[in-house]
């Protein structure tokens, strides 16, 4: 395959317990991945691979088809987990540091800095020190150094922690921005419903496993219960009756006027045939497949593999 | 290359902008001068209040014996007795009261009463007076000639002359090259240890802020350390050009106050000024005197001394001591969290350089003593206790040996410094213990 970003068989093991195992994960050009998994799955270690921060024990992380070399980390834009500033310098001198650091000149990081500086309106912040800022303040010129020098691969590791809800949604959409000017972007995150919103392809890494990667849609569909949710008016036992062979009923949560069951398709009965032997019953105002949410599938995966041990 | 640079001058520019350093660069050389100066000149300077001293004198022979000064005067007082005097004390105005037993040839003592402690000014000028005038009685008791007097006062000086292997001699002085040997000694002890101990808060630092991981996506663990270990060197070389220049610029500059000054002044207005003034202006003219005496032995001693050779070693000492301890140092900080946790692993740093402090003042005191030349040699403490030997002249097969252990070792420090470092910025909320730290070493990348 001749993907962006490719981990193959990596493995990282530490002095006490294997890190990462054989973990493998292909980036498609332009997406955004999710790296996700639970606390001390392994995560940032494999991140931290990827970033030429460690050397894996074993397998190789290939760049645009070449091996990773330390000259590609400025084409990597980083935003770490454990993330932080010197306290005492003035955040525009700070933020002028750490752009150089990635291989830009002081002209043109000042005249990127004064741009960013302008859009997310914090130009009154330039002569701060670090110290006078909040937590979410800081974050928002992390994340400015981030990406100011056009990386061709971004990853951010919980970029959300920290922010307010406006401002997440302001950073989230910059994330998607930054997709659609052509960076590949890789993100970890516990925030499922984020997860949801914005990647195309994911990986859930569980005791530094693979346990589930691919496009997020094939994904959950493959995590289709084959249940159904269904909202009607009209007599729900008579309903009952006509279901009787075939649809079984899971749950029937009941809400004022409107009748609401949650279906299960038996023997693989066609959806048409479903909804015609309904629609002979009762008057359907919705009806429509449960498609199983990321915080679902995560957790039926990690408890999944955590049993099979 | 071009990003280590980047790293350096920060360090180097956020320290040399702060406060703290501007100011004690610039006041060190000054308190140091005026540790040395104002303790002898307070001392031998009087008082300018006016005391009157009282002086019972038992021997009758005395008076005119102790010359008066702007604030001291003796005033001659028949018939009475100490107690009678002591009574009145309040009233009389005395300051003390001198009392010249009738023996006092044979005691060599005389009293000196006061309701106060008499300042050593005032006891040294009656010691001073006393002691001459005494001598002479004697020496005329025993029939020797006035001239002869004259002639065998004698005040010794040693000059010590040094000869170097190609012959040449130098003259000097022991307690000039003590003085240069502590100096520069207790200047790197202090510079090692101030330094190396900055080295580790400024990764203590990187590390608690959570900065650490953003800049070594940038660039390798390695080139931070080092680019912090070269920007905190170069402060302190800034700092000790910036204190050799004023230390020089302070001794000029007071030799200049001191004597062109008075220098300028034509002599028959000084020779005016004693015929008209007396005693003060004989002060003033030998004080001058005494100045240029002064001075001119200090430069003499000194012109003997190499700086050359000691700023050198200095500088390259500093460089490899420094080198040796700030990556210890490096790694100690990066390996804990704060700086409780620094105790256990600062111990193993602190006692070599605190050993070194220690053979150093014995080293300054017999430079070729086996304990100062084999503590010269080793590593952990051949820049402090070396620095101590220099100045009397080491042979250079040892100076080269010592520098070359001192080159090999910091190499060797360096260099685990940086596996411990690389693996510590990146470990948080762990207790570290030396085991931990013994397989970190081990650790491939």
């Amino acid at each position: 395959m001749n993907n962006f970003l490719t981990a193959s068989n990596v493995v990282k093991q530490f002095a006490n317990h294997l890190a990462l195992d054989k973990v493998s994960i292909d980036v498609p050009e332009g997406s955004i991945f999710g790296l996700l998994g639970p606390n001390g799955a392994g995560k940032t270690t494999l991140i931290r691979i990827i970033t030429q921060i460690t050397a894996p024990d074993e397998g190789e992380v290939l760049f645009r088809g070449k091996k990773m070399t330390m000259e590609d980390v400025y084409h990597i834009g980083y935003l770490p987990e454990e993330r932080g500033l010197y306290k005492k310098m003035k955040v525009g001198e700070q933020a002028l540091y750490l752009v150089q650091l990635k291989g830009m000149s002081r002209t043109d990081g000042l005249k990127k800095l004064k741009y960013w500086f302008e859009k997310f309106e914090i130009q009154s912040w330039w002569d701060k020190k670090v110290e006078e800022l909040s937590k979410g303040m800081a974050q928002k010129v992390q994340f400015i150094v981030t990406v100011l020098h056009d990386p061709k691969l971004l990853i951010f590791d919980e970029p959300f922690t920290g922010f307010d809800p406006i401002n997440t949604n302001l950073v989230k959409n910059e994330i998607l921005r930054l997709r659609d000017n052509g960076a590949t972007i890789v993100f970890s995150t516990h925030i499922m419903a984020s997860v949801e919103e914005i990647c195309d392809h994911i990986a859930l890494i569980n005791k530094g496993k693979t346990i589930l990667d691919g496009n997020i849609d094939q994904i959950r569909a493959r995590f289709k219960p084959d249940t159904y949710e269904l909202k009607f008016k009209g007599d729900a036992q008579t309903l009952r009756r006509a279901l009787d062979s075939g649809i079984e009923i899971l749950e029937e949560p009941t809400r004022g006027d409107v009748g609401h069951l949650i279906l299960k398709q038996q023997r693989r009965m066609p959806v048409r045939e479903m909804v015609t032997a309904i629609n002979s019953t009762v008057d359907i105002i919705s009806f429509e497949e449960v498609i199983p949410s990321m915080n679902d599938i995560f957790i039926r995966a990690v408890e999944g593999t955590n049993h099979q041990q | 290359m071009n990003k280590i640079n980047l790293i350096i001058q920060r360090e180097y520019t956020t320290r040399v902008k702060k406060k703290s350093f501007i100011i004690m660069t610039l006041l060190t050389p000054v308190l140091l001068a005026a540790l040395i100066f104002i303790p002898g000149y307070l001392v031998t300077k009087e008082d300018n209040q006016t005391k009157v001293i009282a002086v019972i004198d038992k021997t009758n022979i005395t008076q005119g014996a102790i010359p008066q000064t702007d604030y001291m005067k003796f005033e001659y007082v028949t018939g009475a007795e100490v107690e009678t005097i002591k009574n009145n004390f309040d009233k009389s105005g005395y300051y003390a009261i001198l009392y010249i037993p009738e023996n006092v040839l044979v005691s060599s003592k005389v009293q000196l009463y006061s309701n106060q402690q008499t300042t050593v000014g005032v006891n040294e000028h009656i010691v001073k007076a006393l002691d001459g005038f005494f001598t002479n009685i004697k020496l005329k008791n025993e029939n020797v000639p006035l001239d002869i007097m004259q002639r065998i006062a004698t005040n010794i000086n040693v000059d010590t002359i040094q000869w170097t292997s190609t012959g040449e001699e130098k003259s000097g002085s022991a307690e000039i090259v003590l003085f240069i040997g502590y100096i520069s000694g207790f200047l790197m002890y202090m510079f090692i240890f101030m330094f190396g101990a900055q080295v580790m808060r400024g990764v203590m630092e990187e590390k608690s802020n959570r900065i650490v991981e953003v800049i070594i996506s940038s660039i390798k663990p390695f080139q931070l350390m080092m680019g912090k270990v070269v920007g905190i060197a170069l402060v302190g070389l800034t700092q000790f050009v910036i204190w050799i220049a004023l230390t020089f610029g302070i001794f000029y500059g007071t030799k200049y106050v001191l004597l062109e000054k008075s220098d300028s002044k034509p002599t028959t207005s000084v020779t005016a000024n004693i015929m008209e003034k007396g005693n003060t202006g004989m002060a003033q003219a030998a004080n001058t005197g005494k100045y240029e005496e002064m001075f001119k032995e200090i430069s003499g001693k000194f012109s003997a001394v190499n700086f050359p050779l000691i700023i050198g070693c200095f500088l390259f000492f500093f460089i490899g001591g420094y080198l040796l301890y700030a990556s210890l140092f490096a790694s100690v900080g990066s390996a804990v969290d704060n700086d409780t946790d620094t105790q256990q692993f600062m111990l193993p740093i602190t006692i070599p350089i605190l050993l070194g402090l220690f053979v150093m003042m014995n080293a300054m005191q017999s430079p070729n003593s086996s304990i100062a030349v084999i503590f010269s040699l080793i590593p952990l403490t051949s820049p402090i206790v070396m620095m101590a030997r220099v100045p009397y002249g080491v042979p250079y097969w040892q100076l080269g040996l010592s520098a070359f252990l001192l080159i090999i070792t910091f190499m060797g420090t360096i260099w685990m410094a940086g596996k411990i470092y690389r693996t510590g910025i990146l470990m948080y909320g762990k207790k570290v213990n030396y085991r931990e730290l013994w397989k970190w070493l081990k650790y491939k990348n």
